[in-house]
């Protein structure tokens, strides 16, 4: 419980002292858990307002994202929800989330999973960060036809997005911390490609003589974390594999509704789901975990230099999940969207209650 | 000729020649009826139909891949199974021409017995030729490489009840070796899928579930991102679907994939995918099971062919120190048994294996014992002739 003794005003922003995020909600259960943020942003008093821009993702055309993209320059920040990708499209159109990720060049995927005390998982004690190449690798969307009947899908790796990414890492390995950094690659059969990725990994571990850097092959990482996840600090690895670990590690902490995820560029910033999930099957019934979306907003006002904004949400999200159990469909419970994000609301109200009251005190 | 004196003509004709049908001298009508309309009709028939004994290729391997392939010959021997071992070895030769082959004895005895059981082999860091694995695929097509993956009861692992099968692609894909340097610090690699390659995969997979009583067939794809390969992957196995009516098919992305599987595996049957997906599905849900030490796997090819294989390595630091699990070429050898038809005998060597591990009396040091391989073989082929 934190009882910092500064109270609540807003720290000094760029337009009238608030900050202007943009917000796409996506598809799904995007568009409800992006209302209970604002919600819980409105009650809390952050001091934050929302440019809500809306991605049709029936259409084929990409005025609807252009605008997106325009949004997120100006304000440098978004918050959003999954675009779907109707995979039965011709090739012409392309993946909203992909288009946006790489027009903003937000490079770095940044994913933490860590084993929460109140949810039921097989393994106990996980806390691995995982930093994922956001921008090309498998996802270049480079595809031809050459002769009728064979595909050629092209996966690009280059050294200064290699390199770039292992800095991204091994910095924040330094920061947070962290002992050790393992990349993850399949340098066995992609001689090449994955052979550059790791030479480039290497040479920034050099750099970093404090943290051991090891490398693993994708198959044999995959097997380790359904049997020894605990063996594992922080990841690094190429685009597809990240898809691949990310989603393992956050099955094995609970699942899809529990991890928020970060994309991090030079300029820019995205903050929404670790596994991006759409959820269309759940939308609108009232059932959907908001914890995921609600901790992506943390990380947002953290990277906004919200802090305290930041930990208020955080402390009051992880007590709801943790203390009272009150758990979503996902997790095995019974309650309702609009209940966790009632209780998270009633836990801020008494965090605040406690604040002001220290406040009063003499000191 | 009536009825009887006819089977008998041919029951003696075949005894003749050195031949039987299935072991045995008194036959049932339908039997008899059933041979020689398929010898009329020129349908393959399986091969144990016409001969009591079925030659294999054993490919015993390197490192501790010799007293592995002991073991289940051993093993079978108590079984009674119908196998008769013919023992092949598959370092690489340079041909004519130049080009890296296997010794072409190791591929006249695969050609003419179409089915072979393989231990580990080693992979050469510096020997200038591709790894074996490769160039047995290679020459035989192996386009197919078959895991299934079920659950060992006394091998504890934290997921229980797991029970599927990962079929992958194993020709083309992401392994298409295929890469260019396009400028300096620029790498390209080529992920290749085709139409045939596809088609042939996905009706294996329904042909596979059909036979083995699955219930349902999942594409794994990444067809949001990967439009045009993955896309073309998915609509042969949707094509492949319309004509198995009777199997289920369900389409998933890998990621969905992957975070249900670490989350509730039982909700997975049969999963068809290509080639670097199957790489690292098969090796999760093979950690699921306990790893590689106890997974089987098969891998067939065009014209037949089958080779079953243990996916492990060659363990050098124990080689020929009998402490060796054979667990893994065991089931491998049974999956080979199923896949000849032989279904009798792979139930009764799987159950004394299951039955040995359950008990957790003798067990080798990887499954949590202190054994030697000879202890725990033996213990199996006990157990075998306490059945009988």
């Amino acid at each position: 419980v934190i009882c910092k003794l500064c109270p609540l005003s807003p720290p000094p922003a760029k337009y009238g002292g608030r900050h202007t995020v943009t917000l796409i909600p996506g598809d799904g259960i995007g568009p409800e858990l992006l209302n209970h943020v604002r919600e819980v942003f409105r009650f809390t008093c952050v001091p934050v307002d929302f440019e809500v821009v809306n991605v049709n993702s029936a259409l084929e055309t990409d005025d609807d994202m252009n605008n997106a993209i325009t949004a997120i320059r100006r304000n440098g920040v978004a918050l959003k929800g999954n675009i779907e990708t109707k995979h039965t499209l011709p090739a012409s159109v392309k993946s909203r989330n992909n288009v946006l990720r790489t027009s903003l060049d937000l490079y770095a995927n940044v994913m933490h999973c860590q084993s929460l005390p109140g949810v039921q998982t097989r393994h106990k004690n996980i806390d691995i960060m995982i930093i994922r190449e956001n921008t090309e690798g498998e996802y270049s969307s480079l595809e031809h036809e050459s002769v009728s009947g064979v595909v050629e899908s092209l996966k690009i790796i280059t050294r200064n997005n290699s390199l770039r990414i292992a800095d991204y890492a091994f910095k924040l390995a330094r920061e947070r911390g962290r002992r050790r950094v393992t990349a993850v690659h399949k340098a066995n059969i992609m001689k090449l490609g994955d052979g550059l990725f790791l030479q480039c990994c290497r040479e920034v571990a050099s750099g970093y003589p404090e943290i051991t850097f090891d490398s693993m092959i994708v198959d044999n990482t995959t097997m380790q974390l359904v049997s020894k996840p605990q063996q594992f600090d922080v990841m690094v690895m190429p685009n597809l594999y990240g898809n691949v670990v990310s989603n393992v590690c956050a099955g094995l902490v609970g699942g899809p509704g529990l991890v928020p995820g970060a994309n991090y560029g030079h300029v820019y910033a995205v903050f929404e789901t670790a596994t991006r999930n759409t959820g269309k099957s759940i939308a609108e019934k009232n059932i959907a975990n908001p914890t995921a979306m609600l901790l992506a907003s943390c990380l947002m006002l953290d990277h906004l230099k919200l802090n305290d904004y930041a930990s208020v949400i955080r402390n009051a999200v992880l007590t709801t999940m943790n203390e009272t159990r009150l758990h979503t469909a996902d997790l095995g419970g019974q309650g309702t969207t609009l209940e966790v994000v009632q209780s998270v609301m009633r836990v801020i109200q008494i965090l605040r209650r406690i604040r002001m009251h220290v406040a009063d005190l003499p000191s | 000729m009536a009825g009887k004196a006819w089977r008998s003509a041919i029951v003696n004709l075949l005894t003749k020649l050195g031949l039987s049908i299935n072991g045995k001298e008194k036959l049932k009508p339908q039997e008899l009826s059933r041979v020689v309309g398929a010898a009329k009709n020129e349908t393959p028939q399986s091969r144990t139909f016409i001969r009591g004994i079925q030659t294999v290729t054993l490919i015993p391997g390197d490192g501790i891949g010799p007293e592995i392939s002991n073991a289940v010959m051993k093993i079978f021997e108590a079984a009674k199974a119908p196998i008769r071992w013919e023992e092949r070895n598959v370092t690489a030769i340079r041909g004519p021409g130049g080009k890296w082959m296997i010794p072409p004895d190791a591929k006249e005895s695969m050609d003419k017995n179409k089915i072979g059981l393989k231990g580990p082999l080693k992979t050469p860091i510096a020997a200038g030729h591709p790894s074996m694995n490769l160039l047995l695929r290679k020459t035989f097509d192996l386009y197919a490489n078959v895991r299934p993956c079920v659950s060992i009861e006394g091998y504890q692992t934290p997921y229980t009840d797991v029970n599927l099968v990962t079929i992958r692609e194993n020709t083309e894909g992401e392994y298409s070796g295929i890469e260019h340097v396009i400028v300096d610090g620029v790498v390209q690699s080529i992920k290749l899928i085709t139409e045939q390659a596809s088609k042939r995969i996905a009706e294996y997979a329904f042909e596979y579930a059909r036979n083995n009583q699955r219930a349902s067939v999942t594409a794994v794809h990444k067809a949001n991102i990967m439009r045009m390969s993955d896309g073309l992957f998915l609509r042969k196995c949707r094509e492949a679907a319309e004509k198995y009516k009777d199997v289920k098919f369900t389409e998933m992305y890998l990621d969905t994939v992957c975070l249900n599987m670490v989350q509730d595996p039982t909700q997975f049957d049969v999963l068809v995918m290509p080639n670097l997906y199957g790489d690292i599905l098969s090796d999760l849900c093979a950690g699921l099971i306990g790893g590689l030490g106890v997974t089987p796997s098969g891998n067939i090819g065009a014209n037949g062919v089958a080779i079953f294989e243990s996916v492990h390595g060659t363990a050098p630091d124990i080689a020929g120190k009998d402490l060796a699990n054979p667990t893994a070429l065991l089931l491998s050898a049974v999956m080979m048994l199923r896949h000849m038809g032989l279904h009798g005998h792979a139930k009764k060597i799987e159950t004394a294996c299951f039955d040995t591990i359950r008990d957790r009396k003798v067990l080798t040091k990887d499954l949590g014992g202190n054994s030697k391989c000879s202890e725990f073989t033996e213990a199996i082929c006990q157990r075998m002739k306490d059945m009988d």
